[in-house]
């Protein structure tokens, strides 16, 4: 008896899971209506225009690739290669840069708080969630031509496949096969751009369950965690390689269009 | 200090007869809970306005999320309407926002 129930929930499994899906889709549409990351982007516009600093500038000159202040469609074009740091940078790179160029300011303290809470969202955040917004409706095209943005991706492939740590996991014990999933999160299958586009479409996210903005630099650091790896230093050469492989797996996506 | 919020208002049906007001508003607020530890810290009253006339008094509780978005309609209402939403919170404190129908 028992094991005639279990068989029916199991055969009903598939239908469950549908509906959870049908569910998430909703949530994910009134997300794109109407959404707490636009009280981000506003505290990430005030905070590009403030003066900060030893040099006592806003960041309105960075270059973030389309020219300096340029915002609209940059965030869709990167990571990229920059001829003056003479490297591929992804967004918060880029701004990390602009904040030690331009407005002075020691990377020490740039970076001293890269990742916020809940309570106090970092500045890496809300400037990651303005300059992101800028690119709704822009496809993604991170620098694909330049020898460096060809050995980042090349770099990002081979750490997304590369098993290490204390569990001995790659990012594709999680995001290599097809139809896995942790609880009801879906695991995309991001070396395939067919899923890996509806998810760098709608990164980086506000996350409505722990009330944060998330970045692609945490979340890239969160997986490592999550797979018991040392931690990575923020802007490193293997998180903008792991961010230059996803954006180029995804391109095409059009940027906030889940 | 309150952070910001951000609001919209439309037409929906096109502007023809019979047609509603769409308001969507945003609001920071942390929102705590008493489940939390914190000191309690939500947003008690949310009033709207529309052309100065108080057509929505609502009393929300602590179990409303952080940072939340609210969206209502209203009966009526025409391009250029005034509308003007305000929140009050457990301490006292309090912002708001006005736009016009678009």
């Amino acid at each position: 008896m028992r094991f005639g129930f279990l068989l029916w929930i199991l055969a009903c499994a598939p239908l469950f899971a549908q509906d959870a899906k049908k569910e998430i889709q909703k949530y994910q549409q009134m997300i794109a209506e109407g959404s707490p990351v636009e009280l981000f982007e506003l505290e990430g516009e005030a905070l590009w225009k403030k003066p900060q600093g030893p040099s006592n500038v806003s960041l309105e000159k960075c270059d973030l690739g389309q020219g300096a202040g340029v915002l609209k469609g940059a965030y869709a074009r990167l990571p990229r290669y920059f001829k003056d740091a003479d490297r591929v940078m992804d967004l918060e790179t880029r701004l990390l840069h602009c904040m030690t160029t331009l407005q002075g300011r020691s990377r020490d303290e740039a970076t001293k708080r890269v990742f916020g809470n809940e309570n106090q969202p970092s500045e890496m955040e809300y400037l990651s969630a303005y300059i992101a917004g800028q690119s709704r409706g822009v496809k993604l095209a991170a620098g694909h031509t330049h020898p460096k943005e060809k050995a980042a991706y090349e770099l990002g492939k081979a750490l997304f496949f590369h098993r290490a740590g204390g569990w001995d996991m790659s990012c594709a014990s999680c995001h290599g096969e097809d139809n896995k999933r942790i609880r009801m999160q879906e695991l995309p299958v991001l070396h395939k751009p067919q899923a890996a586009r509806p998810i760098m479409a709608t990164w980086p996210a506000y996350r409505v369950s722990n009330s944060q903005f998330k970045t692609m630099q945490w979340r890239i650091n969160d997986c490592y965690r999550q797979m018991r790896y040392p931690e990575p230093n923020f802007a490193s050469e293997a998180t903008i390689a792991m961010n230059t492989s996803l954006a180029m797996v995804a391109s095409e996506a059009k940027f906030g269009s889940g | 200090m309150a952070g910001p919020m951000k609001m919209r208002a439309t037409l929906a049906g096109g502007g023809t007869a019979g047609a509603n007001t769409e308001v969507r508003v945003l609001m920071t607020h942390p929102m705590t809970t008493a489940q939390s530890g914190q000191p309690l810290h939500f947003i008690q009253n949310v009033t709207v306005k529309q052309n100065g006339k108080t057509v929505i008094e609502a009393e929300i509780s602590q179990a409303v999320s952080r940072n939340p978005v609210f969206s209502f309609r209203l009966k009526g209402g025409a391009k250029g309407d005034k509308i003007e939403v305000s929140w009050v919170d457990n301490k006292g404190e309090s912002n708001a926002i006005e736009t016009a129908v678009a």
